[in-house]
């Protein structure tokens, strides 16, 4: 594997963003994920890997409560975010999910403007003070988004329009509007081709900078380009959970291996 | 593996005999799929006769009731019977009934056929019997508006009575009105030669259209128009409750409704609600509105409650239908930037969703428009006489018929002239009809959008 080029591993210790304690996910009778156990730290790239159904967007979606929305999935165990439970009671899942946002494996980005679909977020939070200043955030989030440029002059033109990794880069930029601590990822190139997922992947690059991204990939060459960390899922089991390097290098576990160099999944 | 890359036993393929030459199986596919488009066309064939045959029927029927026969007469409006006094006093014109009239238009009648030339050997009262009774209740009504014309002549287009209208379109005939007493070979004879001098006039009237039922006697004088206002009247109402009682419920019940067997429960009712014959709803509206609130009867309130209920189930369906069809994608989206479920909801699925919840309520008001059994049974086919509601609430209140109602109730009447209007009326309640579905149509081609 050639074409493995790994990053450069920052490995001094970071402050833990969210702990998993023994998470466990039911849909109905159906134990999906079973006592996980994962710590993501913060200003870091975490790739969850593993063969489909194993449950990684499972849990990725347990980290912002988006499985709330699914009426008979129920979540045991703890996730702390910044040491605080995020499945309290008191926890209101809405103010949890400003705080981690979330890009989904379809591009979605809401049939209005492409100002507007930026904007949404900074609005229904009152992240703005006035018009000027919602029009910096929105030209913030584009730039983060890396697609300021390519924009800038049809803000007005809706978001559906674009190119499906426009699409892309618009939804991450959304989600990086709200000013988000922890950004999920769930397979964000699944649907681009390989010149918008290597855009995609240098954004996710720059954005380790501000924030702790979680990111659910099918490609091992994706999580070994972007991550600095990485899970690896099965059959509901969180199997191994470290460095990247140390993952596709000298992995501990055998399903791993045997993952990793094509023999499962 | 080993099994799939064996070839053949005696090395002959399943698929032998040439390309260009269709085997017998695949030529009788090919023949099974040519029935099948034959069947398909001559089923669309069927229907659109039976269209045709619907519309040339309804038009031939019903145009006639747009045209109306004329008689011009030159009125004397005598002071000596209108204002003995002379005092203009209106209390005192007003005392004067349709029967102080008669005499005058008598007299115009007999001044009219005597100034044309025409020798006839009928009396006067025959002669002045070619007109419609609501003759000296017109000249009345512009006498009471217009007391300073007393002492003047006017001239008036009068309503001729139905026979002679009916021959005037070719209904009535010489033969056929052997057995008539209202009409005699005489008096079409005295008909041809006013028609001659163009006294007489076939011309479209739009009384038919804007005008107020007529008693059974009258059957030129029948309009649709109060009618119409007490449907739309109904429409309002309709509209007003069942558009946000529906949309709310479905919204509740696509969005945020626990899945448990009561709103199962509550879901196979609303769709067998939807199936339940009007005339249910019609003996509801009359047990429940009526006898148990006393709402008054034959009111366009209680009328458009009853179809709100039948409605309610139609826009319900559909509305749902419509918020289903949203893709969760955008759901997810909003809840992902932090939306709250009504947010998410109220911001991005129902805008999406709006074209096909408009085309669902436009389509259950039509259907609602159209619907006659409930109305009989809380009487709103009353025999409505006046003329234009004068306020909102009185539109609401006062008792009403609707549409389809006062159709039902022309085509009960005895006289073939109301049978006539039953179709002309037909013909206004489905050019409502189509423009409704019309609107429809172009506001889910527009406000569709592609996502």
């Amino acid at each position: 594997m050639n074409d493995m080029t790994l990053v450069e591993r920052d490995v001094e210790t970071r402050k833990t963003k969210i702990s998993a304690t023994d998470v466990q996910v039911y849909y109905g009778e159906t134990h999906a994920i079973k006592d996980v156990n994962v710590e993501i730290e913060e200003k870091t790239v975490t790739a969850f890997i593993g063969p489909s159904g194993c449950g990684k967007s499972t849990f990725l979606r347990c980290l912002n409560r988006m499985n709330d929305t699914i009426d008979v999935c129920r979540v045991q165990g703890k996730i702390l975010l910044d040491g605080e439970n995020i499945y309290d009671k008191r926890v209101d899942p809405v103010q949890l999910r400003a705080k981690v946002g979330m890009v989904f494996q379809k591009p979605n980005p809401f049939p209005k403007s492409i100002y507007d679909n930026v904007a949404y977020g900074p609005r229904i939070h009152g992240l703005a003070r006035d018009k000027a200043d919602l029009d910096d955030i929105v030209e913030k989030s584009l730039r983060r988004g890396a697609i300021w440029n390519e924009v800038k002059d049809r803000l007005d033109a809706p978001g559906t329009g674009l190119s499906g990794g426009q699409q892309q880069r618009l939804c991450i930029a959304r989600a990086v509007a709200t000013e988000p601590e922890v950004l999920l990822m769930d397979e964000p190139c699944s649907a681009l081709d390989p010149i918008a997922t290597a855009q995609v992947e240098e954004l996710i690059d720059e954005l380790r900078q501000s924030y702790s991204v979680v990111i659910v990939t099918h490609s091992m060459q994706q999580a070994a380009r972007v991550s600095q960390k990485t899970a690896f899922f099965h059959l509901g089991n969180l199997v191994e959970f470290g460095e990247t390097g140390q993952i596709f290098t000298n992995p501990r576990d055998p399903r791993t291996e045997s993952y990793i160099t094509g023999r499962i999944g | 593996m080993s099994d799939i890359s064996q070839t053949p036993e005696n090395g002959s393929s399943k698929h032998a005999g040439s390309l260009l030459t269709p085997n017998p199986r695949t030529i009788k596919r090919n023949n099974a799929e040519k029935r099948f488009q034959v069947y398909g066309i001559a089923a669309i064939a069927v229907g659109l006769l039976m269209l045709v045959v619907l519309v040339t029927t309804i038009l031939g029927k019903g145009v006639g009731a747009y045209s109306q026969t004329f008689i011009t007469l030159d009125v004397e409006l005598l002071e000596k019977k209108l204002d003995k006094k002379g005092t203009r006093n209106i209390d005192d014109i007003k005392k004067v009934t349709t029967f102080g009239y008669s005499p005058l238009i008598k007299n115009a009648f007999k001044t009219k056929v005597a100034e044309l030339g025409i020798e006839t050997d009928l009396k006067l009262k025959k002669q002045a019997a070619l007109l419609s009774k609501s003759a000296a209740g017109q000249l009345r009504n512009y006498v009471i508006a217009n007391p300073d014309m007393i002492g003047e002549t006017v001239t008036f287009r009068f309503l001729t009575n139905s026979r002679v209208d009916g021959y005037m379109k070719g209904r009535v005939s010489r033969d056929s009105i052997a057995n008539d007493k209202s009409v005699s070979s005489e008096q079409l004879d005295l008909v041809d030669e006013l028609v001659a001098k163009g006294t007489i006039k076939k011309t479209f009237n739009i009384d038919f259209i804007l005008g107020a039922d007529a008693s059974d006697q009258r059957p030129e004088a029948a309009g649709m128009g109060v009618s119409m206002l007490g449907s739309l009247s109904m429409m309002f109402v309709v509209l007003g409750l069942a558009l946000p009682i529906g949309v709310a419920a479905s919204i509740y019940l696509e969005e945020f409704a626990p899945q448990n067997w009561l709103t199962d429960i509550i879901e196979v009712n609303i769709s067998n609600l939807a199936a339940v014959p009007s005339i249910v709803f019609g003996i509801l509206g009359l047990a429940v509105f009526i006898n148990y609130m006393h709402l008054p009867t034959s009111a366009p309130l209680v009328g458009g409650l009853v179809l709100t209920l039948m409605t309610l189930p139609t826009i319900i369906i559909s509305t749902r239908a419509s918020l289903k069809s949203v893709p969760p994608s955008i759901r997810d989206a909003a809840l992902g930037v932090g939306a709250s479920k009504m947010q998410a909801v109220f911001h991005h699925v129902l805008p999406l969703a709006a074209p096909g919840i408009l085309t669902g309520t436009i389509i259950g008001l039509a259907q609602a428009l159209g619907e006659t059994a409930p109305l009989l049974l809380i009487g709103m086919v009353g025999f409505i006489a006046s003329n234009a509601p004068d306020s909102v609430a009185s539109g609401l209140l006062d008792p009403n018929s609707a549409m389809p109602a006062q159709i039902y109730e022309w085509a009960k009447r005895a006289d073939p002239a109301f049978y006539e209007r039953a179709w002309g009326g037909i013909i206004i309640l489905l050019v409502f009809l189509v423009t409704m579905n019309t609107v429809a149509v172009i506001l889910r081609r527009r406000f569709e959008r592609r996502w």
